[in-house]
């Protein structure tokens, strides 16, 4: 194989598993004569996707913007709170254990509180998407912050360099790329957070169209939503990791830049 | 010796340094007691773990010392002090700036240059190409740290350590990483450095050739806890080059630091 073919290739090998995947499920479905209301074949799934693909914009992006408002804020608080963590070890004793033991909190068991506080509607969902996914975010930053050689923080010193300008010099750039793994991290939790919140009780988005259809025993719609939700995830993720890739080049270390 | 007759930039007077508390206490410096003309090129050797780092950080003024006292100038170090320059074994450039950001750092840090940096970018960024290209390294400012060798990256470190001038330079085993040929290079790209700006320097090394050809005094120090044990001063002509590391009167000065360090491990 050239190179180019090999690039080719590896470029199409997620697409050839998924084809292979979607075949065998297609092929066991047939096979095994599964009821539809069980498992959909994929192909009746597209089918409905094609169908009633306006109805399953208008959910999906009612998903898409409250996740994106959860997340952006998951971003921002993420990062001021990461920042405070890494640079004080104060903040860090303070806040670090409950941080945890929020973290452990199963998410899902604050919906109905947000619901009682809030009412339905696309806050809750926010709130959860943000909830969920500003955890890695915090702990990424701290870590990239924290973890300055020792050296080079002695060095900023001896030149007298104030704490301010060790964290804006040295220490945020450091944490970016921290920050921009976690958010690969993130992104997706966002989704399962904003999702969640929809199915638990909601009027909108994709998580109440999937609850809905399943509770008319519509499972092929059900089935479509779920495929809708992971596109959403996957083209997240891409533009965080295309993110990344533009604005920490350095860390990639010259083999990965393109 | 023009050094000795003027009046001493760095003062140790029984200087310790205990790290820890209670019975965790680790003594890692004892009574250390030193003396630094201006302009002097000092070298402090001895095995490893004897605290000569410590000693580093306690001369710069980045730790208070537990007893004693240190004087820079004349007055007491109680906080790190200005005008040094460190460098360190590991050259910690950092990856995100191309060599010359990095050169010009303690120009974003150090006044008055801070304040100037934006008027006079020009003539910073031409000041800092010079550094370099004395260096061998005229070519590459616009690479990043990851892209150069070894000693290219200790190259830039020491440009670093240079760039704002400093009075004192403090280099903690800046060559020790190296293979042999490229640290006897960089000796000699050091020599020259000190030859033409004469910062006063203190090069904490293991490599006893390594201290005997920069330095113009020799301080050997104990195990832990660190005290020192022998002050060598090497009057060997300037500039030395690799064929001075051969004759007989060099080897001679090594081998008496080596049976003195030696002392310390039988």
């Amino acid at each position: 194989m050239t190179a180019r073919q090999e690039r080719l290739a590896r470029l199409a090998m997620p697409w050839l598993t998924l084809a292979v995947l979607l075949a065998a499920w297609e092929l066991a479905c047939v096979l095994l004569e599964v009821p539809e209301i069980v498992a959909p074949r994929p192909s009746r799934v597209f089918e409905v996707i094609v169908q009633r693909w306006d109805l399953l914009l208008r959910f999906c992006l009612e998903t898409l913007w409250t996740t994106m408002i959860g997340f952006v804020l998951a971003i921002g608080f993420g990062l001021l709170l990461g920042l405070a963590i890494g640079a004080s070890p104060f903040v860090y004793s303070g806040l670090y254990p409950l941080l945890i033991a929020f973290n452990a909190i199963p998410k899902v068991a604050i919906v109905p509180i947000l619901m009682i506080w809030l009412g339905i509607g696309a806050l809750p969902a926010i709130i959860t998407a943000f909830v969920i996914s500003f955890f890695p975010i915090v702990v990424n930053v701290a870590t990239g912050l924290a973890t300055i050689e020792p050296e080079m923080r002695d060095l900023m010193r001896s030149l007298g360099a104030s704490n301010y300008e060790i964290l804006t010099k040295v220490g945020i750039p450091r944490a970016m790329p921290y920050l921009f793994a976690s958010l690969k991290v993130a992104a997706t939790l966002a989704f399962v957070g904003s999702v969640l919140s929809e199915t638990v009780g909601g009027n909108r988005g994709i998580g109440f169209l999937m609850l809905s259809a399943s509770a008319r025993n519509d499972s092929a719609t059900t089935f479509a939503g779920l495929f809708a939700i992971a596109i959403m995830g996957v083209a997240v993720y891409a533009a965080c990791a295309l993110m990344e890739r533009r604005m920490t080049r350095w860390a990639f270390r010259g083999e990965l830049v393109r | 010796m023009i050094a000795s007759a003027s009046p001493p930039l760095v003062e140790l007077n029984q200087v310790s340094l205990a790290y820890g508390e209670g019975r965790e206490r680790t003594l890692a410096l004892a009574d250390a007691t030193m003396t630094i003309a201006k302009g002097e090129f000092v070298a402090v050797v001895g095995p490893s773990g004897c605290g000569k780092s410590t000693l580093m950080k306690l001369v710069t003024g980045l730790i208070p010392p537990s007893s004693g006292e240190v004087r820079v100038r004349g007055e007491r170090v109680t906080r790190p002090i200005k005008g040094v320059g460190m460098a360190f074994q590991n050259a910690t450039l950092l990856p995100w700036r191309t060599t010359r950001d990095n050169v010009m750092l303690p120009l974003e840090v150090v006044e008055p240059h801070k304040r100037r940096l934006r008027a006079e970018r020009a003539a910073y960024f031409d000041k800092a190409e010079r550094l370099l290209a004395s260096v061998g390294l005229g070519e590459f400012g616009d690479k990043y740290p990851w892209q150069l060798s070894g000693g290219m990256q200790q190259r830039s470190n020491v440009c670093r350590a240079l760039i704002h001038e400093p009075e004192i330079l403090m280099l903690d085993e800046p060559f020790g990483a190296l293979d042999a040929f490229t640290r006897e290079e960089l000796w000699g790209i050091m020599q020259a450095l000190w030859l033409e700006r004469r910062f006063t320097t203190v090069l904490v090394t293991h490599d006893l050739r390594e201290a005997v050809y920069l330095a113009d005094t020799v301080y050997v120090m104990s195990r832990r806890p660190g005290r020192m044990v022998k002050i060598r001063k090497v009057e060997l002509p300037r500039p030395r080059t690799l064929e001075t590391t051969f004759q007989a009167e060099f080897v001679d000065i090594v081998h008496e630091l080596r049976e003195r360090i030696q002392m310390e491990h039988g």
